[in-house]
């Protein structure tokens, strides 16, 4: 991020994953990035999106300032179309009417595995993280976008644990391990978005935020990183979008 | 593992349900009549999710008690996981996700338990938990999924799952293992003498925890009368056969969430958080002390939660009817 921005790195984030989703999608939504994001793209270009929350929850509208701490409190029903128990919404995502399915991340690899369980040896771990919740089944039964921050620490050449799927050791992995559908589509994160190459599954740079280098990206990121052939510059956030996340977050819970 | 999370043999777990009392008989009894129901050792479900409907005056009650060795399942566990470790009633938990809250960062509790290897922590996928105890509440040994395939969570639970082509297709798939919990603790919004229950907004996994066990402990805001659930039928999710014992409490999830009631108490959950943070063997024994050992009646407990905040998460909590 530029010196000169103004805006947190946090609503940097929420903007670039909101103009990834497209009206008409089902999106599987934790709460954060992701709901803050996916209420964003409601606001502005996406008016039939449709938010479903792991709680049990089908098409919420959430009220700004009022954002829930989980997906499982009663401030994630608001105005929503139904609630249904945890399993049937997770269902959901089995039989195929989810588009994509949305979070953030503690540690991200190269082919877009995820780890929020263990730091360290599973077994004496150094970190005992939350675990997947939800995590593990969104990503292996739909398409990804994942919203982090962009760290070394972060982007690691081999995740400690595999909590959520990427896409395994590249190539076919993923399918061959029984996952036949989903998969990551996007990171999105304060320098870059990235996608995967076609073949090899490995992380790729599809576009850069404005003023942010490929030298600068790399340098945040524990592996070499692959740059797409003709590498775009991302539109800064506009007013119109910023606002509507300050609006959702007036007290910047989740975009400080 | 103990037995008790382990997937019965169907004759035995049919001869436990055929043995229990089904009548439509009275079974309202006190916080602590309902703890002599739980013996040391067993699988203990709880309802709810994270802060939502957690039947917290429950396992209040099964603290106070000195409860030993539960295993303890629950879709996603939160702070009441952090006093199931810290007071020493369990030691295994079997869920999806623990922390008390995404907004207060991982709970130092969980980690000092795990990390230290005081306690276990067995990680399922969110769905792998509900199709567990829906495979149990089916009366089926297993279900199959399409999940916890390729990754270490489901590597890790290797042991107890199995991997199957599908006998249609050729498809590979995870099939998950039955839970029949020996006992489940669930807090709802209002519930007869009987044990009709009903439930307001989120039901999360409760109704399939309440088929599956095999016992089953209903904490209620308000116990109503018998004629009020038949006027509304449809919005009874737990059927009284499947239930033992009911236990009347006003704020019996405090300081979690009683959906269309109260929200959770932020106050005292960030004063809990920062409280554990600093120490969390201290900490949690001093919350223990003050909250759970020394007031002698849950009312008095409530007494130290305090008034302000009651109100507080009242007001928050009816607001979800506003719209």
């Amino acid at each position: 991020m530029t010196e000169a921005s103004n805006y947190t790195a946090s609503e940097l984030l929420a903007v670039m994953s909101a103009r990834l989703l497209l009206d008409g999608q089902i999106v599987f939504a934790g709460v954060g990035i992701p709901l803050l994001a996916a209420t964003l793209a409601q606001r502005v270009h996406a008016p039939s999106l449709t938010i479903l929350f792991e709680g049990g929850v089908i098409g919420p509208f959430i009220v700004p300032g009022e954002l829930p701490p989980s997906t499982n409190e009663q401030r994630c029903t608001r105005k929503a179309n139904m609630v249904l128990p945890i399993t049937d919404v997770m269902l959901l995502l089995q039989r195929g009417y989810i588009d994509i399915g949305f979070m953030g991340g503690a540690q991200i690899d190269r082919y877009g595995n995820l780890n929020s369980s263990f730091i360290g040896d599973p077994e004496q771990p150094k970190i005992r993280l939350p675990g997947t919740g939800g995590g593990n089944d969104i990503s292996s039964l739909t398409n990804m976008i994942v919203a982090m921050k962009h760290e070394k620490r972060r982007f690691v050449p081999k995740v400690d644990f595999i909590t959520s799927p990427g896409f395994l050791d590249g190539g076919t992995s993923r399918s061959d391990a029984g996952l036949v559908s989903g998969g990551m589509f996007r990171v999105v994160t304060d320098l870059a978005i990235m996608g995967f190459d076609e073949q090899s599954k490995e992380m790729k740079v599809l576009s850069l935020h404005n003023g942010v280098s490929s030298e600068q990206v790399q340098d945040n990121t524990g592996f070499d990183l692959a740059f797409d052939d003709t590498v775009q510059t991302t539109q800064p956030p506009e007013p119109e979008e910023l606002a509507v996340v300050r609006e959702l977050d007036p007290e910047s819970l989740y975009t400080a | 593992m103990s037995n008790s999370a382990k997937v019965k043999p169907y004759l035995e777990l049919r001869a436990e349900t055929q043995a229990r009392e089904r009548g439509l008989k009275e079974k309202v009894m006190s916080l602590e009549e309902a703890a002599t129901l739980i013996n040391d050792g067993d699988h203990v479900a709880i309802g709810g999710c994270t802060m939502s409907r957690t039947p917290m005056a429950m396992i209040w009650s099964l603290i106070r008690a000195g409860k030993k060795d539960l295993i303890a399942s629950r879709s996603i566990m939160s702070s009441e996981g952090d006093l199931l470790f810290a007071s020493g009633i369990s030691k295994h938990v079997i869920t999806s996700w623990f922390s008390q809250g995404i907004v207060w960062g991982v709970s130092k509790v969980m980690r000092h338990h795990v990390e230290g290897g005081h306690a276990k922590f067995d990680e399922w996928s969110h769905m792998s938990m509900g199709l567990r105890y829906r495979a149990g509440a089916m009366g089926v040994p297993f279900l199959p999924s399409r999940s916890m395939m390729g990754s270490d969570v489901g590597e890790r639970c290797r042991e107890e799952t199995r991997q199957m082509s599908c006998p249609f297709t050729g498809e590979s798939l995870t099939l998950l293992p039955a839970l029949n919990p020996d006992v489940a603790i669930i807090h709802v919004q209002r519930a007869d003498a009987y044990g009709n229950a009903q439930i307001d907004g989120l039901q999360f996994m409760d109704p399939d925890i309440a088929m599956a066990a095999n016992k089953v402990i209903l904490t209620t805001e308000r116990i109503i009368d018998n004629a009020q659930i038949r006027r509304v039928p449809d919005r009874t999710r737990i059927p009284f056969f499947t239930v033992d014992a009911v236990v009347e409490v006003p704020f019996g999830c405090a300081p979690h969430e009683c959906y269309g009631t109260y929200e959770p108490f932020f106050d005292h959950m960030g004063q809990y958080a920062k409280q554990v943070s600093l120490d969390p063997v201290a900490g949690a024994a001093d919350y223990l002390r003050h909250y759970y050992e020394e007031p002698a009646t849950w009312e008095a407990y409530l007494e130290r939660v305090g008034t302000a905040e009651i109100l507080d998460a009242s007001r928050r909590g009816r607001s979800v009817y506003d719209d």
